[in-house]
């Protein structure tokens, strides 16, 4: 593996962190504790580390509704991203995102869409002036399968392709739009050869596993720096959970579930650590637990932090010379 | 003062401000050597070239996130959307991206530059499809702002303020208005957002309206002068956020109302200013407060029926005559 052992070790965690993150965030939907409804990536852990490993910390990343993963992989504050979730004044929005919104400007992650497509189109904007800037940094969006079938989708890379944008676009294919699979709805058999309609390069790769994703994210992401133009990249996975916690998933059997089960990028990418001798059972363990350790103190920071206050109602809704610069 | 145009009373605030900040620029179908539809960006490709002006497939919906994305970074975008009719395409930008993004971020962005120019109206005898005045839909988007200006010098002044507002802003101008001339003058000023102007001062009954049909409340009143009737009229000028002040101050002063809008009657704007009448002036009124709009219906394309559709002079003064009694 070609990444230094911290890097490596630094995924893991992250992996795992995301994990717990979201787990506990299915308890508190069981328990009745979070409001509204969340979309949890479990299974997906592999595209958000991978695909954020492959990007520089000064590209920006944009992302659909499925992405808690995405953000925390992008180094956001575990404190405020569990505030924000709960609606608590001390997240990320002040708590006027919610899980479907969030975003975290100072990672340059400007975060989820509750519309599926719009991230698609706004990333250009996004590029365009990253394109403007001209230091080599680039504006990657991620969205499902679902949101590739967006006339957005088309739209986007036409525009991204004819302007020569350094954008990324990343479609994780997890096979379910809420509850029709892809096979039912997509002409085609990868998203990916959509590409070749727009002139750009389309690759698809693992989505399972973490160092594939980093791979083919860093490689295209190099191409993409030397103003080669954009390009699009399918990243192909599954969803454990259903589309929003709760769903009762009539869609799909117990089995086929197990079977993507089967495919768990966290245990694949311990096995790889282990089996190239990167680390350890033990120092596995010992991030695990690090990992829990940081989520227990999200979890206590948001349960004492306050909902906003009534004024907030209408903050943030104008910008105001002098008042909010 | 010498005379302008609409047209170029846009287009001069346009370049005032391209010339200004390197950060504005324009795009869009048709704007660049073409010079848009109706001419309104003429000469601006040729002046600042094609990084500065840019032209776009047919796309609405990428012309708007690449409007919202760039926006985002600081740029300063002004796209254009040919039609008013066609926002139907781009709807979620103006109503569920560009007003949200600041508010549901918790402020992490500041500032949203994006003043989205559009055009709307009839009497171009393009049927329904092409002859729209949709302003009222925008006014129900908590998070923009709808300018819709009346002559030339309103049109420059209005621009730069949207310019300068650092919100996004629907600048909406009128079709038939494009070939009217007055005074403009040639250095930089500002009519502030949000402030209604009295156009005419009168005792008798206000009558109060925007973009050409205040032509038609001018019109109407002096007519109406000539049968012993003192009109006051007023230009609403922004129509969100609405001047309920000048409004209030003018009801109150003629204790009489007539409002005038080219759009469909049913829940645009001129009802909202009753509602406005309705809540700061109600005590203050000797009459019902009346309303001319267009006809609830499709606008027809024979132009004897789009004629008949669409209010005019003579339903103005019809309409103050009823409430004088």
């Amino acid at each position: 593996m070609e990444l230094p052992k911290e890097k490596l070790l630094e995924m893991y965690k992250t992996m795992v962190a995301i994990r717990g993150f979201e787990e506990s965030l299915a308890d508190a939907v069981t328990d009745g504790t979070l409001p509204g409804f969340v979309h949890l990536g479990v299974g997906q852990e592999a595209v958000h580390v991978g695909v954020c490993s492959g990007l520089r910390s000064t590209d920006w990343i944009s992302s659909t509704h499925r992405d808690h993963g995405m953000i925390l992989a992008r180094g956001a504050d575990i404190k405020r991203m569990r505030a924000e979730i709960f609606g608590k004044a001390t997240g990320y929005c002040k708590g006027k995102g919610g899980s479907m919104h969030l975003a975290a400007f100072d990672k340059r992650a400007p975060g989820c869409n509750g519309i599926l497509g719009p991230s698609q189109t706004i990333n250009n904007g996004i590029a365009l002036a990253l394109k403007k800037e001209g230091a080599g940094n680039i504006a990657a969006v991620i969205f499902g399968d679902g949101a590739a079938h967006r006339g957005e989708f088309h739209e986007a890379l036409n525009l991204a392709a004819c302007w020569k944008l350094p954008a990324l676009a990343i479609c994780v294919n997890n096979q379910f739009a809420i509850s029709t699979c892809v096979d039912d709805v997509c002409a085609v058999e990868d998203i990916a050869a959509r590409a070749a309609a727009y002139g750009i390069p389309g690759l698809v790769a693992d989505g399972n596993d973490v160092m594939a994703v980093y791979e083919a994210v860093s490689e295209t992401a190099k191409s993409i720096r030397e103003g080669k133009g954009p390009a699009l990249i399918e990243l192909k996975t599954s969803r454990w959970r259903g589309h929003f916690e709760g769903d009762p998933q009539p869609y799909r059997t117990p089995e086929q579930i197990l079977e993507d089960k089967k495919k768990d990028p966290i245990a694949r990418f311990a096995g790889q650590l282990l089996e190239q001798g990167v680390a350890t059972e033990v120092t596995l363990q010992a991030l695990k637990k690090e990992a829990d350790q940081e989520l227990q103190e999200a979890i206590d920071f948001t349960d004492r932090s306050a909902y906003p206050s009534e004024e907030e109602m209408f903050t943030d809704l104008f910008y105001e010379e002098g008042r909010n610069v | 003062m010498r005379e302008i145009t609409f047209i170029e009373a846009i287009r001069e605030a346009l370049r005032h401000e391209m010339s200004l900040d390197e950060n504005v620029f324009v795009f869009g179908e048709d704007v660049g050597g073409f010079g848009g539809c109706f001419g309104v960006t003429a000469g601006l490709y040729q002046e600042f070239g094609p990084d500065r002006v840019l032209d776009t497939p047919i796309s609405e919906s990428a012309i708007m996130g690449a409007a919202v994305g760039a926006a985002l970074m600081g740029l300063k975008p002004v796209p254009e959307i040919m039609f008013i009719d066609f926002t139907t395409v781009c709807f979620d930008y103006l109503t569920n991206q560009a007003p949200k993004v600041r508010y549901m971020c918790g402020g992490q962005v500041k500032k949203l530059p994006l003043v989205v120019r559009t055009t709307s109206g009839g009497w171009i005898r393009a049927a329904g499809q092409h002859s729209q005045s949709l302003e009222g839909w925008f006014t129900q988007v908590p998070g923009l702002k709808v300018v819709m200006p009346s002559t030339p010098n309103d049109a420059k002044g209005l621009l730069l303020a949207s310019l300068r507002d650092n919100n996004p802003v629907l600048y909406i101008e009128e079709k038939a208005l494009y070939g009217t001339a007055g005074p403009v003058p040639e250095e930089e000023y500002l009519i502030p957002l949000g402030k209604a102007e009295v156009k005419k001062e009168g005792s008798d009954v206000t009558l109060i309206s925007y973009a050409l049909m205040l032509h038609k409340c001018l019109e109407a009143a002096e007519q109406l002068a000539g049968e012993g009737v003192n009109a006051e009229v007023i230009d609403l000028r922004t129509l969100s956020p609405l001047d309920h002040h000048t409004l209030a101050a003018s009801v109150q002063k003629t204790h009489k109302a007539v409002v005038v809008q080219e759009a469909y009657e049913m829940a645009g704007v001129a009802g909202q200013v009753v509602k406005s009448i309705m809540d700061h002036s109600f005590d203050y009124l000797d009459a019902p407060v009346k309303t001319v709009a267009a006809l609830d219906t499709i606008i027809p394309f024979s132009p004897p029926l789009e004629d008949a559709m669409l209010p005019s002079t003579g339903k103005v003064v019809q309409a103050v005559k009823e409430i004088l009694g």
